[in-house]
């Protein structure tokens, strides 16, 4: 099966009066459709710059990125995109919110309409259809921001540390379920975390990057010997801590 | 409910009535005291005037209909200097947000003019546009308009950029950050700089008025103290007191509705 994406060689670079900052260097890599990549690396490494390309918000200066629909040509691809924090707006509703992308690319059909009403009601959120982001807890929060995200039908998940704003207990909690989501709505994901733990947990691939500017140093691919796959049961694998050594020696 | 809570709340309602009878006695008490020096000579009721006197002079104006020709003549031009003060400042915070070069450009100018005292730019105003309500209009626009574009184009700035980001991955356009999360997000600054801004439009308007007008509260007050007839004054400074708490009451319900 082709990747549903393609890195080839990318570097970038930011520029300030005071000089000229290499954040990427030399990013090679692919994603299987419907897998799970994590992406770890040690903070401020430019691992938000490798989103922000992938997402098309920045262009590469080097190499070019490439994305496969079909097994055939390479075309455009939708990306959705999780940011850090979950970022509703206060002054919309839950509704309202996860609406959002829809308005803003002009498609608030009343089929997608039906859509995010379903997802919403399959992810526990129907009762809160008309309360206000402050009135909801963490996990939900999390979970409405991913809802806004999938009412788009994104081909490709972009998660830029999705948990770091969590407490630890609702951090794990909220792993579980927007993995399960994920999962549920088979699509690609994309993680990017200085979590190496998180990395583990919920990438099938993990890929190693290095200090600024971010090379790749190394790729695992994770097997665990775990009956059903989730972030909280990939922790209790046996493997577990041998791969989380193998990484932290990466990282260090 | 507790005794003690009951007690409580009985002392704090005793604390706010004793708050409200005080307020009633100051009042009272200042026009007593205004009244009966004027009465007794102690002051000269020419030059001061006297409640009595104030009351008088409004009801003679009130039966030849000319304080209601005053009154609205000042709350016409600033209802317009407000409206204009909002929307230029608002329009022009847009602008400034969308060309961080047009912004670079023009802030040294706009921090020059919200510093300079713009009274001194009235009496240019009026010889540019004559002596009619126009040029009244433009002089309180000028007192209360570059405060409000920096103001609120700094709230714009200001922006949480992770909600600006979040827009751009929806795969919003300029449009979309500025009308979905820029003037939202700055609501509440826009409405509390109408608060400051009702109340600049009436200075602006008297300012205006005093150079320039042949009617409004502002012409009667600069009449008034030419003629001696200190009793205009007196009952324009009056109207006024109880105009700007109008205005400032409007602008509050507006609040209220809004946010």
């Amino acid at each position: 099966m082709n990747p549903v994406l393609t890195l080839d060689h990318v570097s970038y670079s930011y520029h300030t009066p005071s000089g000229e900052t290499p954040a990427l260097k030399d990013v090679s890599f692919s994603v299987r459709p419907g897998s799970f990549t994590s992406i770890a690396g040690p903070s401020g490494c430019g691992k938000s710059t490798l989103l922000s390309l992938i997402a098309g918000l920045i262009a590469p200066e080097k190499g070019c990125i490439r994305f496969y629909k079909s097994d055939a040509m390479p075309a455009a691809a939708r990306i959705g995109y999780m940011l850090q924090h979950d970022t509703l707006l206060e002054w919309r509703t839950i509704y309202k919110n996860i609406l959002l992308g829809l308005e803003v690319t002009h498609q608030c059909t009343e089929q997608k309409k039906r859509l995010a009403a379903d997802m919403m009601h399959d992810y526990g959120l129907a009762s809160f259809k008309n309360a206000h982001p402050s009135e909801l807890s963490g996990g939900m929060r999390q979970r409405a921001a991913l809802i806004r995200t999938l009412v788009l039908e994104p081909d490709i998940l972009l998660l830029d540390e999705p948990f770091s704003a969590l407490d630890y207990q609702t951090r794990l909690e909220v792993s579980d379920d927007i993995f399960r989501i994920i999962k549920e709505q088979e699509k690609t994901a994309l993680l990017v975390t200085h979590d190496i733990s998180e990395a583990i947990a919920m990438g099938e691939q993990v890929i190693v990057l290095s200090s600024r500017p971010a090379g790749i140093k190394n790729v695992f691919d994770i097997h665990l010997s775990v009956d059903k796959r989730t972030p909280f049961s990939s922790r209790t694998a046996p493997e577990f801590s041998a791969y989380f050594h193998q990484i932290w020696k990466e990282l260090s | 409910m507790s005794a003690i809570q009951m007690h409580y709340l009985k002392q704090m309602k005793r604390l706010k009535y004793k708050i409200t009878l005080a307020r009633i006695l100051l009042f009272a008490g200042f026009i007593t005291l205004w009244e009966v020096a004027a009465y007794t000579g102690w002051i000269d009721d020419f030059i001061f005037s006297s409640p009595s006197r104030i009351i008088k002079t409004l009801f003679a104006m009130i039966s030849d209909g000319s304080i209601f020709y005053h009154t609205a003549v000042t709350v016409a031009e600033t209802g317009i200097s407000f409206a204009l003060i909002v929307l230029l400042g608002v329009g022009t915070a847009i602008l400034l947000w969308s060309s961080k070069t047009i912004s670079a450009v023009l802030e040294p100018y706009l921090v020059l003019l919200n510093s300079l005292p713009k009274s001194a730019l009235a009496p240019m105003i009026i010889v540019w546009l004559g002596n009619n309500a126009k040029a009244i209009i433009v002089t309180a626009i000028s007192v209360g308009v570059f405060g409000t574009i920096l103001n609120i184009y700094t709230s714009f700035a200001e922006t949480d950029s992770d909600k600006i980001l979040l827009i751009q991955t929806l795969g919003g356009s300029r449009k979309n950050i500025l009308t979905k999360v820029v003037l939202p997000a700055s609501l509440k600054t826009i409405i509390s700089n109408m608060k400051v801004n009702i109340g600049l439009s009436l200075v602006g308007v008297i300012i205006g008025e005093f150079l320039a007008a042949k009617a409004g509260l502002g012409y009667l007050i600069i009449y008034g103290s030419q003629v001696f007839k200190m009793d205009w004054v007196a009952m324009s400074i009056v109207i006024l007191c109880i105009l700007s708490v109008i205005l400032f009451k409007i602008v509050d319900f507006i609040e209220k509705i809004v946010l």
